[in-house]
Order: structure tokens, then C-alpha cells, then sequence
């Protein structure tokens, strides 16, 4: 059972969790209160047809947005034969919407996007807020130092009636990243260096809030990456106290409090944080100063090296457990232990999803490119987050640097991190992909990804094989 | 939600920890707006080798343990993504518990809110389940909710642990939507509270 801490001892998850709990009864859940609910097609429709012969209604659509992202294709309309069955969910999706009164976001809107990318960049995300989506990486919006959690279509239901979800409090970790990052090493790298460290089920259970220099260092689009992430380690969310870098972010976005109400909101978000004296049910520290950029060589995101390191040699893992798992997954990438990644050779690069299609993202790539083409070898997807990040990037003559470069630039959505839209890997392919998950056929049956940052996927797409982004800089 | 009180059935031993949602129902099964019909796609592309043929060395295509309702996995079972589409594939295949030493949230809270019971021992009994139905295939375990037990065909019953609300919700069969609905008048109180808006 989680303890509850004494005022002057509260964390920064303690303050937002208490502030929402609306009820709790001994040996129950608590009722905690949600602010934001954000819907997409793939999650919601069942969720709405519960609804119907209950006779229920959506208690707050004010409350909730509903954007088209996982089956939308990331080929202008007018050059493209929609999959029936998704044409029919995203259809479904406007339905419900117009039934219930949610504001949505549809195809051809110019604030759509990626669910996790556009709450954030309409000033949606905001700091002490509960956050939920039927979405694993709802993690993301923790790094405004909201709590925000995936959950599951039932509770998208729950949610839709009433504004609550029965949860049990997690317990709390701290992950303090201490150092100061190398060039070329980014936020991705942390991440993926921190669950090759903790392993993919080292946070289940737990609320993490990330602390430390290296984080504090980071921009938000860097956090954002960093949280995503934060449930390939298992966490029920990962979470940033807001401070001057998420205000400087938020201030003057479309849904954020203006004139009076901003400087309320201000010195409310200014009390969160974790008191100086607060206690963790579990603290870990890592330190960043030598990391490496990271990549994975397995088929799940805890299987990652530095980019120099050799993949690991089943022989030498006593745990048979561990043992299995690596011969398994060495099986199913067709890779031998012993050598390092580099060199490798490379079918596909894709640069986008909740976790690396930010603007941020988009210029480190081309500041990588400069002048290079991709090797001819590789097909190279650019699919920036949002009609508004692709906006941006238009503007500042991004996409023109990745068109001639060889890149195939598309439309905002969430292609072929889940591969559901028709952007899918090949049996056997390769890929580096900036997205979160490298799981067996993730981006397409038979399909083999290895998850890094933008940099090293850049860099991988010009030399045609696996390639430190150091080495280009 | 199903009901679930006691069962008894023949398990089916999957030993492999960190089993993710997208091999329990990969992503591109996803695009139907109903729960039906998932079970035909459970762990599909294990099941089936690249020329669409069933992979004989996948347990869920042997005959002996067609008809079983009770699924032993390694640790983790049901990490990575979120969708409720697994628990719904699961069932739809005729599962309605599964035995490991450990899940990940998202997957049990949503297993929890249809009638999937999962059942968490610890990391000796896992390895006394695996090699029992090694040695007999088609043994039988008996899981009683109400006792929170389950039972081994040598006799020993090992107690399970549960939240006394979802116990009670699955026990009864009751949609957990239900205590929240009759939570009406404490939401708007909060909502007065916190938001006057």
C-alpha cells in the first residue's frame, strides 16, 4: 500500500495525485479526477458504443479532444485509396464525436496530428494536470509535470461518463540523470540508455520523476522524448517538475491562460515541484557525462548498447532467462553476438512518432544532412507530428532539404511506428527508426528495428548502414 | 463484464517473459470498431509462418491444448502498448485467466475489467506450473476466485493476491463502471470545489 507523505515530504507526484483524488474508500481505488481525456480512432469506438445502451452521455466533452493519427495515411488525399476498414474507423471516430459534442481534429484540419504531439503545442498539456488517453505513451505529456498515463478502452468509457478513473496510487521512483550530455548525444539516448539500465520492466508500478542536470539542460521537445518513453521501462508515468523551461514553452500557445489568468496559473504551477525534503519509494541516479548515442539490437526497448559497444554474447548471461530472451531475439534480427551494430547494413530509415517528429527533431536531422543525399540504398521516411510542425518546418525549408536529399517527405500521423496506416517495414528489412518500439513485427510483419535518435538515423540513412552521427559532425 | 467465480481447466504453457500487446494482437488487426473476432488473430504472426501456414511448433496450434482456458506465461506478460484489444483476443481465443510471476499495468488493469483473471505467483511455483505440464499435458488447475487459490493436480493450493474491489467486480460480474456512475454527487462536489467554472 502507498504511504501517504507528511505535507513538507510530498514529491511532485504526491501534490498532482492528491489533488485529484475526488474520493477513496478503505481497500478501494481512489476516484481520481481527470482534466484532459485525449481520444483517437483506434481506442475509442467500443469505448463510445458502451455508451449508447447505457443511455450515458459524455460528462465534460469540454474536457476532451479527439484527433485522427494511427490509421490515417501520410500520403496527401487526393493520392491515396483509403484502407476501407480505416476509412470506416475514422469515420466512426467523426460520428461519435459529433454525437457526443467532443471537438475533434479531423483529416484536413490544420491543428491534426499526433495525439501526444499537438495536446503539448496548443498549450493543451498543462503543468498539475491529469492527462489520460487510450495510449500507452500518454507518458509524454508528463514532462509539463503533468500526470498522464495510458489506459485501456474500458476506461476510456469510464472516462467518458465521468470524468473519473478508479486507479490505485503507484508507488514513486526518482530517476536523477546527473552529467552533461556529449554532441551528438541527446535526449533518446538517455532514454534508451536508461531502460537498457533498469530493463523494460523496471518501472512497473511506479510513478517516475525524472530529476537532475541532464534534464534540467533539456528543452521540452527533449523531455517529451525522455517521458514517452517512460513506459517501454514499465512505468505507470514518467514526469518533469515544471520550471522556467516549460513556462517559457507554454506561454502564449493557443490554450493557454492569458493576461491575470496566466500569472495565476503561474504562481500555481510554481508550487508543484517536489519538496526539498520529499521521499522516494525508490531512487536511482545515472550518470550521463560518457554516454555514447545508444541504439537497440534486440526486440524489445531494454536490448539497447552504446553505438560502440558489441551485442551482447548469450554465453556470457548467466540468468537463463535473460539467456533465452537474447538468443530469441538475436534469432529473430538475424545478428551474431560479439561485434558492434556499426556498419550494419540499413533498408529503411524512419524519422517521426510521439517520441522524435518535433521541429526540434526535424532540424537536428538536416542540420546532420547538410548538403548529403541518402544513400540510394535506403528509403528514408520523414513524417513530421502535425499539420503544425509540418507548417513550421515548410517555412524554414526543412522539407526541402530532406526532399533533396532523397527523403520521402509525408503527412503528419503516426505511420510507421505501429505500421496500421500501409507504412510498413518488409519481412526481413532493416530499419532505424526514431520511434519507441522494436518489438517482433512492430513495424511490419518479419520487420527489424533498431530504435535511436534522430542523429544516428540520419546519419545511418546517408551511409546507407549503421553509422555514429559523431563521425559526420 | 464476464463473470468469473472458480474454474478448472487444462493450461496452456507459454515460457517466455516480457510477452509485449503487439504479439498478442499485432496492430494491424486493430482496425475494426467492435471487440469481436479478435481471438482468430491472437498472436497471430507466431502462430503463422511468412507463407500463412500454421507454425507447428507454436503451442496454440497443437490439438492437445485446444479448449484450454488457462494461459501460463513468462514475466512481464502484456507489457508495451496499451490496447484492450489484447485482453478482448484472449478471451476470444476461450482464455480466462492467465498465470505469471508478474504484468504489466496497463494490461492487468485492463484484463481486470473483462473477466480475465490474472494470476500472480511467485517465480518457484512458475517453474513447478512449466514442468508440470510438461510432464502431463492435459492436467488440469483449478483457480477459485472466491479463495483466491489455485489449485495443483499435486494437491498444494497456492494463494493468489487480488484487489478486494476487483475481486468483488468480477465475482460479481458487475461493470466497475457502476460504482463510478453512483459516484455522482462526490464529482460534482469536487468539480464545484475545483473548478467553479
Amino acid at each position: 500500500m502507498s504511504r501517504r507523505p507528511e505535507m513538507n515530504h510530498r514529491t511532485h507526484f504526491d501534490k498532482v495525485w492528491e489533488d485529484h483524488v475526488v474520493f477513496q474508500e478503505p481497500d478501494y481505488p481512489a476516484i481520481l479526477y481527470i482534466d484532459l481525456h485525449l481520444i483517437h480512432e483506434v481506442t475509442s469506438p467500443q469505448a463510445f458504443d458502451g455508451l449508447r445502451p447505457k443511455g450515458l452521455r459524455v460528462r465534460r466533452p469540454d474536457k476532451s479532444l479527439a484527433t485522427m493519427d494511427h490509421s490515417t495515411p501520410t500520403l496527401p488525399l487526393n493520392q491515396v485509396v483509403m484502407d476501407p476498414q480505416a476509412e470506416f474507423q475514422l469515420k466512426q471516430l467523426e460520428l461519435n464525436c459529433q454525437e457526443f459534442g467532443i471537438p475533434l481534429f479531423q483529416l484536413g484540419s490544420e491543428n491534426r496530428g499526433i495525439v501526444h504531439v499537438i495536446s503539448p503545442e496548443l498549450g493543451m498539456t498543462q503543468p498539475g494536470m491529469t492527462i489520460v488517453c487510450g495510449d500507452s505513451h500518454t507518458s509524454t505529456h508528463g514532462a509539463f509535470g503533468a500526470l498522464a498515463f495510458g489506459i485501456g478502452t474500458s476506461e476510456v468509457e469510464h472516462v467518458l461518463a465521468t470524468q473519473c478513473l478508479l486507479q490505485h496510487k503507484p508507488q514513486s521512483m526518482e530517476i536523477r540523470i546527473e552529467g552533461k550530455l556529449d554532441p551528438g548525444v541527446t535526449a533518446k539516448d538517455i532514454i534508451l540508455a536508461l531502460i537498457a539500465r533498469i530493463g523494460i520492466n523496471g518501472g512497473v508500478g511506479y510513478a517516475v520523476e525524472y530529476t537532475g542536470e541532464a534534464i534540467r539542460s533539456l528543452d521540452m521537445e527533449g523531455r517529451m522524448t525522455v517521458c514517452n518513453m517512460s513506459i517501454e521501462a514499465g512505468a505507470r508515468a514518467g514526469m518533469i517538475a515544471p520550471d522556467d523551461t516549460t513556462f517559457e514553452y507554454l506561454a502564449d500557445r493557443e490554450y493557454t491562460p492569458k493576461g491575470e489568468d496566466w500569472e495565476r496559473a503561474l504562481s500555481r504551477w510554481r508550487q508543484l515541484g517536489s519538496e526539498e525534503c520529499a521521499t522516494y519509494d525508490r531512487s536511482i541516479t545515472m550518470d550521463v557525462s560518457n554516454l555514447e548515442p545508444m541504439i537497440t539490437f534486440g526486440t524489445n526497448p531494454g536490448m539497447g548498447i552504446m553505438i560502440s559497444e558489441a551485442i551482447p554474447n548469450p554465453d556470457h548471461v548467466k540468468d537463463p532467462e535473460r539467456k533465452a530472451a537474447l538468443i530469441k531475439a538475436l534469432r529473430y534480427m538475424d545478428l551474431k553476438p560479439g561485434k558492434p551494430l556499426l556498419g550494419h547494413k540499413v533498408d529503411v530509415v524512419f524519422l517521426g512518432s510521439c517520441t522524435n517528429s518535433r521541429i526540434t527533431d526535424l532540424r537536428m536531422a538536416t542540420s546532420l544532412l547538410d548538403g548529403r543525399k541518402v544513400s540510394e540504398k535506403v528509403r528514408v521516411l520523414v513524417v513530421p507530428g502535425s499539420e503544425e510542425i509540418k507548417k513550421m518546418a515548410e517555412a524554414e525549408g526543412l522539407h526541402q532539404r530532406f526532399i533533396q536529399a532523397g527523403a520521402e517527405w509525408r503527412e503528419p500521423g503516426c505511420s510507421m511506428c505501429i505500421g496500421m496506416n500501409g507504412d510498413q517495414l518488409e519481412p526481413g528489412q532493416y530499419a532505424v527508426s526514431t520511434s519507441n518500439r522494436n518489438f517482433e513485427g512492430r513495424q511490419g510483419k518479419g520487420g527489424r528495428t533498431f530504435l535511436a535518435s534522430p542523429l544516428t538515423a540520419i546519419a545511418s540513412a546517408i551511409t546507407g548502414q549503421i553509422m555514429d552521427p559523431r563521425t559526420l559532425m | 463484464m464476464a463473470q468469473f467465480s472458480r474454474i478448472t481447466s487444462q493450461a496452456v504453457p507459454l515460457p517466455i517473459n516480457d510477452i509485449d500487446t503487439d504479439q498478442i494482437i499485432p496492430a494491424r488487426f486493430m482496425k475494426g470498431t467492435n471487440k469481436e473476432g479478435l481471438g482468430e488473430n491472437l498472436f497471430n504472426d507466431w502462430r503463422f509462418l511468412k507463407d500463412g501456414s500454421p507454425n507447428p511448433e507454436f503451442i496454440l496450434n497443437r490439438k492437445e491444448v485446444q479448449g484450454g482456458q488457462i494461459l501460463i506465461a513468462g514475466d512481464n506478460f502484456g507489457c508495451g502498448s496499451s490496447r484492450e484489444h489484447a485482453p478482448w483476443a484472449l478471451m476470444g481465443w476461450g482464455f480466462r485467466a492467465v498465470i505469471s510471476t508478474s504484468f504489466a499495468d496497463i494490461f492487468h488493469n485492463n484484463a481486470l475489467k473483462n473477466g480475465l483473471l490474472p494470476v500472480v505467483v511467485d517465480e518457484e511455483i512458475l517453474v513447478d506450473l512449466f514442468d508440470m505440464v510438461e510432464e502431463v499435458p492435459l492436467v488440469n488447475f483449478t483457480i477459485d476466485l472466491a479463495q483466491q487459490s489455485l489449485l495443483l493436480p499435486d494437491g498444494r493450493a497456492v494463494e493468489f493476491p487480488i484487489d478486494t474491489f476487483s475481486k468483488n467486480s468480477l465475482l460479481g460480474g458487475v461493470d466497475q463502471l457502476q460504482y463510478l456512475l453512483s459516484m455522482e454527487d462526490r464529482i460534482v462536489s469536487y468539480e464545484v470545489e475545483h473548478d467553479p467554472s
